[in-house]
């Protein structure tokens, strides 16, 4: 049986559909919805269960312990209240995760993962760390709330006080309902929001307090792809598995190939080499949308590639979609195909992202 | 869930209704709420030949593409172009403006494989005694 967040009877009273994803089962969309959602999010502000994610706590230097092998971003200079976005790869340079890392102490961190992910994760951290004892994988006991959209800053400041100072990426430790707690500015959607990291058994009452405010909406994890898609955040399992390095995905920031990190050999060199096929993003010339699965062809009909996501866009109203193309075909302003043995649809090759007008840093 | 009584009903949640041998065909409250918000319908061409319960046409909601199957066989006279620029259609007015197709009917024996409301209401409740069950959802 599918694991259930602390706020399942939450989403089962609001009239959510249920689906299971990542072994848990999790609120796809509210009655109003995913239309409905993808404005309120854009426009008002929302919040999302995320109680499914995982979170480890590591306790240590960042050197001493070994934790700075594990990921490609250098954590040695990342200062105290800060979040790092990052991946821990295999030896062949493929992405076992993409994970972010806050420095709560100059030697304590929290990881932040994805849930289908957790227990190889805490396997990769456990077995590479130095010091074993270090690592606590609290996902369990941590509730997780993401309240996003450009008014999400106005609807929290009563709740979370002082949250006005947090800058894009960073995050403090906050008095809400009485816990002593951690929120980031971070989130998932392009739009200005926070993630609230929250006791498990008492998560209920900060998603009841933030929904009291009737100018959020909650919202599931269908509209959440959505919001993604349109600002091409990658989503482990689509964009990213343990084949593609984050090279190939379009990634390469956030990997530091000065620092010792475990699949920097192979990263090195698939650098050297330049991969053979890229991540492209592409916009469809109708309503119609572009589904994981579907086969590029060029211009020409020449296979050239395969969707990993896709979407009807509400921002755009159109079709868009991200995938793997033969480098020679991924120029901007290139046409290509989509489409299946049912279909062939005519798509353009654009620059991310799709949806250019996100509150994200306002 | 909205069900129309002198309608016929497949068990795939189309709809038809027949005057002088012309069939209008849509589809159900049920499909268009398990759908959920509609993006894109496949409309078509005037004059194609359908065969009772092949794919008529596909739509899609936000995530998900759905096959449409025919009710009923014969010729495709007419098509809803309204549905082209706003899909949302099919999810307000499933019975009535958001009709899909209509259809020269070229067997009319073929209503005999058909629900009627009653019918397709019994369908409905043992569906939702089995939790699910069938679903035009992909």
């Amino acid at each position: 049986m599918a694991l259930r967040t602390p706020l399942y009877q939450q989403h089962l009273s609001l009239g959510a559909k249920v689906v299971e994803f990542g072994g848990w089962d999790m609120p796809l969309q509210y009655p109003e919805g995913i239309l409905n959602e993808h404005i309120a999010n854009r426009k008002v502000c929302s919040i999302f269960d995320c109680s499914h994610m995982g979170e480890f706590i590591i306790e240590g230097g960042a050197d001493e312990t070994g934790l700075d092998r594990v990921v490609t971003q250098p954590l040695m200079d990342q200062p105290v209240g800060s979040c790092r976005y990052g991946f821990a790869l295999n030896e062949r340079g493929g992405v076992i995760d993409d994970l972010i890392v806050y420095r709560i102490a100059p030697k304590k961190w929290m990881v932040v993962v994805n849930a289908a992910n957790i227990a190889k994760d805490a396997e990769q951290f456990r077995t590479c760390l130095k010091r074993p004892a270090a690592f606590k994988d609290v996902s369990m006991s941590t509730a997780k709330l993401d309240v996003q959209g450009p008014l999400s800053r106005e609807v929290l400041k009563t709740l979370v006080k002082g949250i006005e100072c947090l800058e894009y990426y960073t995050f403090g430790e906050f008095d809400v309902l009485g816990e002593r707690v951690i929120v980031s500015r971070t989130g998932y959607t392009g739009e200005l929001g926070y993630e609230i990291y929250y006791p498990w058994d008492k998560a209920a009452r900060v998603w009841e307090a933030v929904l009291a405010d009737k100018r959020v909406r909650p919202t599931g994890l269908g509209v959440r792809d959505v919001l993604r898609v349109e600002v091409c955040y990658p989503l482990y399992g689509h964009e990213l598995t343990e084949d593609i390095s984050p090279l190939q995905a379009g990634l390469k920031r956030f990997v530091d190939p000065a620092k010792e990190f475990i699949g920097r050999d192979a990263y090195k060199c698939l650098e050297t080499g330049g991969p053979s096929t890229k991540l492209a993003c592409f916009v469809s010339k109708t309503r119609r949308a572009p589904r994981q699965g579907h086969v590029l062809f060029s211009a020409s009909g020449e296979a050239a590639g395969h969707v990993v996501s896709g979407t009807f866009s509400p921002a755009l109203g159109v079709g868009i979609g991200m995938g793997f193309l033969k480098k020679e075909f991924t120029n901007i302003g290139k046409e290509i195909i989509f489409g299946d043995a049912k279909f062939k649809e005519p798509a353009e090759l654009v620059p991310r992202p799709f949806y250019k007008e996100g509150t994200l840093k306002n | 869930m909205e069900i129309i009584e002198h309608y016929l009903y497949t068990k795939e949640h189309e709809w038809i209704s027949i005057e002088d041998n012309i069939g209008t065909v849509g589809i159900t409250d049920y499909a268009q709420s398990a759908l959920g918000d509609i993006t894109y319908v496949e409309l078509p061409g005037v004059d194609k030949e359908v065969e009772q319960f092949e794919q008529l046409l596909s739509v899609e909601s936000v995530k998900s593409a759905s096959d449409i199957f025919s009710p009923i066989s014969g010729k495709i006279i007419e098509v809803n172009e309204d549905l082209a620029d706003d899909p949302s259609i099919l999810n307000r007015y499933c019975y009535d403006k958001g009709w899909i197709v209509k259809v020269e009917i070229s067997d009319s024996d073929e209503t005999s494989n058909l629900l009627t409301g009653d019918e397709y209401r019994n369908y409905l409740e043992s569906l939702d005694r089995n939790d699910g069950g069938e679903s035009t959802e992909e």
